[in-house]
């Protein structure tokens, strides 16, 4: 499984879940159609779809690509799996950065969205990539477990555990696993609880 | 052969120091997965209507029922109106999730405590409450401030609802274990100073994300000072900082606090519950991959400034200069003081102040209800605030009229509602409108979080009640 793409950058520390997905969206009761309301209350002026903030980072035409990539602690706050939804929806498969909220990181990862946690420095390098060129591409494979800035060909190892790698490339479910072993769940329920 | 082994066992037991959180831990491993997490087997969980709908839906997919309903409790927060609760809710999507709340708990037979119910309220305040909450519990909840239910003694944390659908389905999740962080606050609380400025003080010093992939225990003699429910303030923010959970060893405070609750152990099974709740302790030199050492008498009332619970200040002291941060965190820092209306090295004391929110699952409860009647019995809000109080059970406003405390409040010309989570998030009508300063003994300050372009000062209820009376940020320790 690979992930080739130009990516957009998101310069910001602490991007909060509830930036990411404003609370008044939701209220909806299905996981569909919340991309259009990604950083809704950085992408418009008055929540008005007619007045976009220009200097918003998707706002600007120069940026495309499958890839967000975010400044420190991305995905902090409330535990709304919106927030991986509306990553989704929209059309990022995977997200950079060089800490995660824990919460977040799972939600995303339940929602194959890869997020990949890199060193500052490697941080530095896509920042300084993107900014000589927008146009500029990152690389990831999830077999190997690799990320190249492929501007400046630096390759960086990130972790994801064994078990979560095998779900994302066969697209496996952990529902049906843990459905799989009911019987050493019961087993558990006789003896403690 | 067998008996020597057992013996192994009991003697690597022995020798083996624990942690409270490794005690819990390991007594609810079902099966641990080879390179991943573990499946973990969890004894509570709680839902509401907005992290659940989606769950259902795919238990109905997947043509299954709920594994334990018995273990399920349901309540109607996060969306509900907080006046007029027993007319039918005016949004039309708000009135939708609650209904698919509703509907969902009958078809999968899961109690719920809906509006009108007696029992009904913020999730986090109901569970203690009701004494379902219990020391060495596993619970979780399609919220992040799930870590309220650690101050008992349990491994509580929130969940998304990919995870809320695992549990309905299984009672269970996958999870990898956390790394572990002690945090001792020793010494003995100025007047003035409570657990909230405990937990923001902590925050502050460590910062936002300081205490990722941890799971935090709480100790030292300013901690067991505490009530339970200051105890449950301080835990409940722990994922403010970026904890996974934060817990407690149950003590006497914590078995009178719970002796007699409608769903806690009755009779002799109070008492070898009890007995089994005493073994809950951290074992002396356990050890903990970090651990923090604070001075209860350095700390003083706190407020923040920012855009994220990590960017507080004592109530006397200045907002940081850019020139103090470091290079790379001045753009946010930049960012979240232009949202505010701040000024960098500016006095946060004085600063005007346009609404109060009291509520929320970290101050919510009778005794921070008590606490501002007491401070403001005899005195008379600020002429251009508006104060909110918002209970964060019916227990809780049933309990708060019978005190009288309502005629205090009124009297004062405090608002006090009716219960959910109200301004905390602002998903009903409660939110503070674009550009006003609001002073919230919430969790939360994040942009917009409390309405779009809202100003959010989180505060204890004491200092947010001294607003309240000032129109500005006051010192309560100044009357
Ligand atoms: S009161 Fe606020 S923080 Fe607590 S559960 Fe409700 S929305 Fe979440």
């Amino acid at each position: 499984m690979k992930i080739n793409s130009r990516y957009i950058p998101l310069n910001i520390e602490n991007v909060d879940t509830d930036q990411i997905i404003p609370a008044r969206f939701l209220k909806a009761t299905s996981r569909d159609g919340f991309g259009k309301n990604l950083f809704r209350d950085w992408r418009y002026h008055n929540d008005d779809e007619g007045q976009p903030k220009t200097d918003f980072v998707l706002n600007n035409p120069a940026y495309q690509g499958k890839i967000l990539v975010a400044a420190k602690n991305f995905g902090c706050g409330s535990s709304r799996e919106h927030a991986a939804w509306a990553l989704k929806d929209y059309g990022f498969d995977a997200v950079v950065s060089s800490f995660f909220a824990d919460i977040f990181k799972n939600n995303a990862l339940n929602n194959f969205l890869l997020p990949v946690q890199v060193s500052d420095e490697f941080l530095e390098g896509l920042w300084a990539a993107i900014d000589q060129n927008p146009d500029a591409e990152i690389a990831i494979d999830v077999e190997q477990q690799t990320i190249t800035n492929v501007t400046s060909g630096e390759i960086a190892h990130f972790d994801i555990n064994a078990y979560k790698k095998n779900c994302l490339i066969n697209g496996y479910d952990d529902i049906d696993f843990l459905l799989s072993i009911r019987t050493d769940i019961e087993a558990y329920e006789a003896a403690h609880v | 052969m067998q008996k020597n082994s057992l013996t192994l066992d009991v003697f690597c037991l022995k020798s083996k120091k624990m942690t409270l959180f490794d005690k819990i831990w390991n007594k609810h491993v079902v099966h641990a997965i080879e390179g991943g997490p573990s499946v973990f087997y969890i004894d509570r969980h709680f839902i509401h209507e907005v992290t659940s709908p989606q769950a259902f839906d795919g238990l109905r997919k997947r043509g299954i029922p709920v594994a334990r309903p018995d273990k399920t409790v349901a309540t109607a927060d996060h969306n509900v109106p907080t006046v007029d609760q027993h007319l039918p809710i005016r949004e039309t999507l708000s009135r939708m999730q609650v209904e698919k709340l509703t509907e969902n708990c009958a078809a999968f037979g899961v109690e719920l405590y809906g509006l009108g119910h007696p029992f009904q309220g913020i999730v986090h305040v109901i569970g203690p409450e009701l004494g379902i909450t219990q020391p060495g519990m596993t619970i979780v909840c399609g919220d992040s401030h799930t870590s309220t239910h650690g101050a008992f003694g349990t491994i509580a944390f929130g969940i998304g609802t990919s995870e809320v659908e695992m549990v309905l389905a299984t009672q269970c999740l996958l999870q990898s274990k956390p790394k572990q962080m002690r945090i001792n606050v020793d010494g003995v609380l100025q007047p003035g100073v409570t657990s909230k400025d405990i937990i923001l003080y902590i925050i502050s010093k460590i910062s936002a994300s300081g205490a990722t992939g941890y799971f935090v225990e709480y100790a030292g003699s300013a901690i067991r000072n505490l009530s339970m429910e200051a105890r449950m303030t301080i835990c409940n923010m722990s994922i403010e900082m970026g904890a996974r959970g934060g817990l407690i060893a149950p003590d006497e405070t914590t078995f009178n606090y719970l002796k007699g609750r409608k769903f806690a152990p009755q009779g002799t099974d109070w008492d070898a519950k009890v007995a089994e709740w005493r073994t809950l302790v951290t074992d002396t030199d356990a050890q903990f991959d970090q651990e923090l050492h604070l001075v209860a008498e350095d700390i003083q009332p706190m407020v923040t400034y920012g855009t994220n619970p990590g960017m507080g200040i004592p109530v006397t002291g200045l907002i940081p200069e850019e020139s103090s941060l470091e290079e790379k965190e001045r753009l946010s820092f930049r960012k979240s003081l232009e949202y505010m209306g701040l000024q960098q090295g500016a006095a946060i004391k004085g600063q005007k102040i346009d609404y109060v929110f009291i509520g929320s699952c970290t101050n919510s409860r009778i005794e921070d209800l008590r606490q501002v009647a007491a401070f403001v019995q005899g005195k008379q809000k600020a002429n251009d605030v508006e104060v909110w109080i918002v209970p964060g059970s019916k227990q809780v406003e049933e309990q708060a009229k019978a005190e009288g405390l309502r005629t205090i409040f009124e009297q004062a010309g405090f608002q006090l509602r009716q219960p959910g989570c109200s301004a905390c998030l602002g998903m009903n009508e409660d939110k503070i409108p674009a550009g006003k300063y609001c002073i919230s003994t919430s969790n939360r300050n994040f942009e917009g979080r409390q309405g779009q372009g809202a100003r959010t000062l989180l505060a204890s209820p004491l200092t947010a009640a001294a607003a309240a009376v000032t129109g500005v940020v006051t010192d309560i320790r100044d009357f």
